[in-house]
């Protein structure tokens, strides 16, 4: 999975994106283009209010852009149906938010196999895709507890367990750690740093350097454009010695 | 599969979360699947008791009867009592008791009693006087038609025996005495009989004029001329359907009369094969001379002790309908309180790649779940309790059983209860399926509407209440959804008010003669009982919601100083304001729901209308309380920090 495809994973061409209009129009997203290749861990980062989560969202099919196109995997979505786009977020797509989102009637376990149950899986296997995963984040004793018995950080990584779940093609996380205190930020980390490890493509929105630090590239948005981008050397490896002093 | 697991399991621990919700959800559907249940239930369930009846005392296959009539015999009228123009001069026809020996004598006849002479005869027995028909009978035992005692002994001469139900209305015994026609009788006997109608049809309100639009109750009664002198009852052929019934000796009776003309004569025939009675009834149509006999068939009877107590039963599906549109604001309330609550879940679905449609199902299916158990549960008690109005009186020997319960009934209230949780939850689920996933998830959740003139209003009230009237003009549609539900049950009440006071005046004969009165006291109480229980519900509801919902600005207004006395003052103000506007409204509503269901305007008392307004604020007042109060007083610190939470 790690070799670098084609097509990239995800392409964006002329993005705009506004609210209002008249005196009161917002460009969230004024003119993106943006290749992410497959496998790739791209971190986003700019001032409150620059249209980093509205990017997140019409990269992921949760809104539509105003202007321009989306592909993913080489298939264009801005124009997709709600069904379609549903289909596609389930099947294609994993986010990570901030606030967690987790159903809060559900335990740990469910919550995780929610999507791989809307994507038509056996009730079988669904929970044992959300058990291998739960293992994955180091919550295998925590299955069957409710959100509520969670802390924070066991919460962001029930969701990101269930973000992988139908094995997306893509991770989206808006401010993963943003709700974190630093012991909690840096499991979160560790595991964002496992996935790319094993090769999955992620779009990381941060106002965090240490996790920023652990992308291919980091880009630096301000009034909903990219205004800087910077590729980032070698890899992953040596990252977490590097965070290793947040322990302390 | 999967999604099915899903789906269950979200609607499971959606309904289990909100436990108290759910409960008071499916108690609103239930009282109104319950009383549609027992309204349909009550159908054909007093057949049993009848059979058994005609078994025990040889009841006749067909009832003949023969009255006098009368003839003008001057052109000049007069105006009786009643306001009817009357010849004023009549002669006597007597009751043409040769035709009676004559379908005695008919192929298909293969046992008879009678002709018996009867008359209508005023009964007075303590400070009570009523008019009974009086019928001669056999004393040593007849062919056909020998009444099974209850109690005491059968005929002698001047002792009376009196029909059972009679006897139970008028608290009569064995030794007792009465006058009839002012001779005295001693009561010697209590006795059932198949022969006669149920004492006694008198309508349920307006029930008769709206329900029984073909006379039932006796389907062969011949038109009574229009230039018959008027006797009373006396012109009847038949026994009057009001009249209670007393038993005589043919010769004791024949002292009742002024004239021997002027009475009437039965027959009781046993017909080789019962099933055919309505055809021999048919056979024998009245000609339209009223000195002819006039025939009822035994299935004729029965139906109409059946339908003393189906009337009984279209009074609980008329009052069924409005306790659906009861239930159905209280789930629109709830519903819509609920999807405050649930736009983070919409959100949430639909990120992870819920559909629009699976959202709804999701939405849905736990008021589906909850309409299912309300409909069993409606079933379940409808049948259990349908017991208390099949009770065809004592005129009828053993009790009624069980009402049915059949498939079609079970579909009817299915439906209901779907259709209720199906109206109220759709729009808001569809509503919800279909908005933006980024704003559900940002749980941008209805934004509070500003109601200008009322916020003008509130600001000229004093504190409590300008806090209450925001509260409510933030939220226009729960507070139409709370007036409409006051307005149904203050309607429904103005209209069973109504009714009990048209029952009062229609029964004509002394009241504590009235057998129905009981049964219809409990029904029409049990009818006001179920909503006013809706009701409160709704007002429960609604300020738990309200306080929920305005649990942010509530909290901020008390670290801001405020006190929960006022906090809970002004949410429970929140409710009364719509309900004393739902009571108002609903004094004219009740009163055109009578008038469209009666033909008399008979309205109930002034001082009881306008009590409605103010009892209904004094109730809703404290109703909303309880759930103001708990609303009011959750820790400020608390709140403010779930808010952050989220
Ligand atoms: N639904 C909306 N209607 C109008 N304007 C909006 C809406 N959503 C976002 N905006 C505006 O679009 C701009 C970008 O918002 P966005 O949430 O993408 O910023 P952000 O970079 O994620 O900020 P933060 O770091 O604070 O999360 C902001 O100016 C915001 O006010
Ligand atoms: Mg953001």
């Amino acid at each position: 999975m790690s070799d670098t495809a084609d097509t990239p994973v995800l392409r964006t061409r002329g993005l705009r994106k506004q609210y209002g209009k008249g005196e009161v129009l917002v460009r969230a997203v004024a003119g993106v283009d943006l290749d992410v290749a497959s496998g790739e861990t791209v971190a986003v980062m700019g001032p409150s209010g620059c249209g980093k989560s509205t990017l997140l969202h019409v990269l992921g099919g949760l809104d539509r852009p105003s202007e321009g196109e989306v592909w993913l995997d080489g298939r264009r979505i801005d124009r997709l149906g709600e069904k379609a786009l549903a289909r596609m977020r389930r099947e294609a797509v994993g986010f990570v938010f901030q606030g967690f989102h987790l159903m809060d009637e559900l335990t740990a376990v469910e919550n995780v196999e929610l999507s791989a149950l809307l994507a038509g899986n056996s009730p079988r296997a669904a929970r044992r895709r959300a058990t291998e995963l739960l293992e994955r984040v180091g919550l295998a004793d925590r299955a069957g507890f409710l959100p509520a018995a969670l802390s924070g950080g066991q919460r962001q990584r029930v969701a990101i367990a269930r973000a992988l779940c139908n094995e997306p093609r893509v991770v989206l996380a808006d401010e993963p750690t943003g709700n974190l205190d630093s012991a909690a930020t840096l499991d979160v980390l560790r595991l964002f740093e496992s996935l790319h490890e094993a090769g999955h493509t992620l779009v990381i929105v941060t106002h965090d350097d240490r996790i920023a630090a652990t992308a291919d590239r980091l880009i630096s948005m301000r009034d909903g454009a990219f205004v800087d981008e910077t590729r980032l050397a070698g890899g992953t490896s040596g990252k977490l010695g590097a965070l290793a002093g947040l322990e302390g | 599969m999967g999604r099915v697991l899903l789906v269950g399991r979200l609607a499971a621990r959606s309904v289990r979360r909100r436990a108290v919700e759910s409960a008071l959800l499916l108690l609103a559907i239930m009282a109104a699947t319950t009383t549609l249940t027992l309204g349909l239930a009550l159908h054909g369930v007093t057949d049993s008791p009848y059979q058994r009846t005609k078994e025990a005392t040889a009841g006749p296959d067909v009832v003949a009867s023969a009255g006098p009539d009368f003839v003008p015999t001057s052109d000049g009228t007069v105006v009786d009592d009643e306001g009817f123009r009357q010849p004023a001069e009549a002669a006597v026809v007597p009751a043409d008791i040769a035709a009676l020996e004559e379908l005695a004598e008919e192929s298909g006849v293969i046992a008879h009693s009678g002709p018996y002479p009867a008359i209508v005869a005023d009964l007075e027995v303590d400070a009570v006087t009523t008019e009974v028909w009086a019928q001669g009978h056999d004393p040593d035992g007849a062919a056909v038609d020998r009444p099974e005692l209850t109690a005491g002994r059968w005929l002698e001469a001047g002792g009376v025996v009196v029909e059972a139900a009679f006897a139970d209305v008028l608290d009569v015994g064995v030794g007792d005495r009465l006058a009839l026609n002012g001779d005295r009788f001693e009561v010697v006997g209590v006795a059932v009989t198949a022969a006669a109608l149920p004492y006694t049809d008198v309508c349920f309100g307006w029930v008769c004029t709206i329900f029984t639009a073909e006379e039932v109750i006796n389907p062969s009664s011949p038109p009574v001329p229009s230039t018959a002198r008027r006797v009373d009852f006396e012109s009847f052929p038949i026994p009057p359907d009001d009249a209670g019934l007393v038993w005589l000796t043919e010769e004791d009776l024949r002292g009742l009369a002024s004239e021997q003309d002027l009475l009437s004569y039965v027959v009781n025939l046993e017909l080789a094969e019962p099933a055919a009675a309505p055809a021999f009834v048919s056979g024998h149509a009245a000609s339209g001379i009223t000195t002819e006999p006039v025939l009822l068939s035994w299935q004729d009877l029965r139906d109409a002790y059946r339908e003393l107590v189906e009337v009984r039963g279209e009074v609980l599906v008329t009052f069924s309908w409005l306790l659906a549109v009861l239930g159905l604001a209280s789930v629109a309330v709830l519903v819509g309180g609920r999807l405050a609550d649930q736009t983070r879940r919409v959100g949430l679905l639909k990120a992870v790649g819920g559909t629009p449609r699976l959202v709804a199902v999701v939405l849905l299916a736990e008021y589906v779940v909850l309409a299912l158990v309300a409909a069993v549960g409606g079933l379940a008690v409808g049948w259990l309790t349908a017991r208390l109005f099949t009770d065809p009186g004592a005129g009828l020997l053993g009790s009624a059983g069980a009402p049915s319960l059949t498939l079609a009934t079970a579909g009817v209230v299915t439906a209901v209860a779907l259709g209720v949780a199906m109206v109220a939850s759709l729009v808001p689920a569809l509503r919800a399926a279909s908005t933006s996933t980024v704003e559900a998830l940002a749980d941008k959740a209805r934004p509070p509407r500003r109601t200008p003139w009322l916020i003008a209003l509130a600001a000229r009230l004093p504190a409590p209440l300008l806090l209450g009237l925001r509260t409510a003009a933030r939220r226009p549609r729960r507070m139409v959804l709370s007036t409409l539900s006051i307005v149904v049950t203050v309607s429904g009440i103005v209209t069973l008010l109504a009714a009990r006071n048209e029952i009062a005046r229609e029964w004509e004969g002394p009241s504590q003669l009235d057998p129905d009165a009981a049964q219809v006291d409990r029904l029409l109480l049990v009818i006001a009982v179920m909503l006013i229980a809706l009701a409160a519900l709704n007002a429960v509801f609604v300020t738990w919601t309200t306080a929920l919902d305005a649990r942010h600005s509530t909290a901020l207004a008390r670290a801001l100083g405020a006190t929960p006395r006022a906090v809970s003052t002004a949410l429970s103000a929140a409710q009364v304001l719509p309900a004393l506007a739902g009571a108002v409204l609903a004094i004219p509503g009740g009163l055109a729901l009578w008038s469209a269901l009666s033909d008399e305007a008979a309205n109930p008392p002034l001082w009881q209308l306008l009590a409605v307004p103010p009892a209904t604020v004094l109730v809703v007042a404290v109703l909303t309380l309880i759930p103001a109060r708990l609303g009011g007083r959750r820790p400020t610190a608390e709140i403010l920090q779930a808010e952050l939470a989220r």
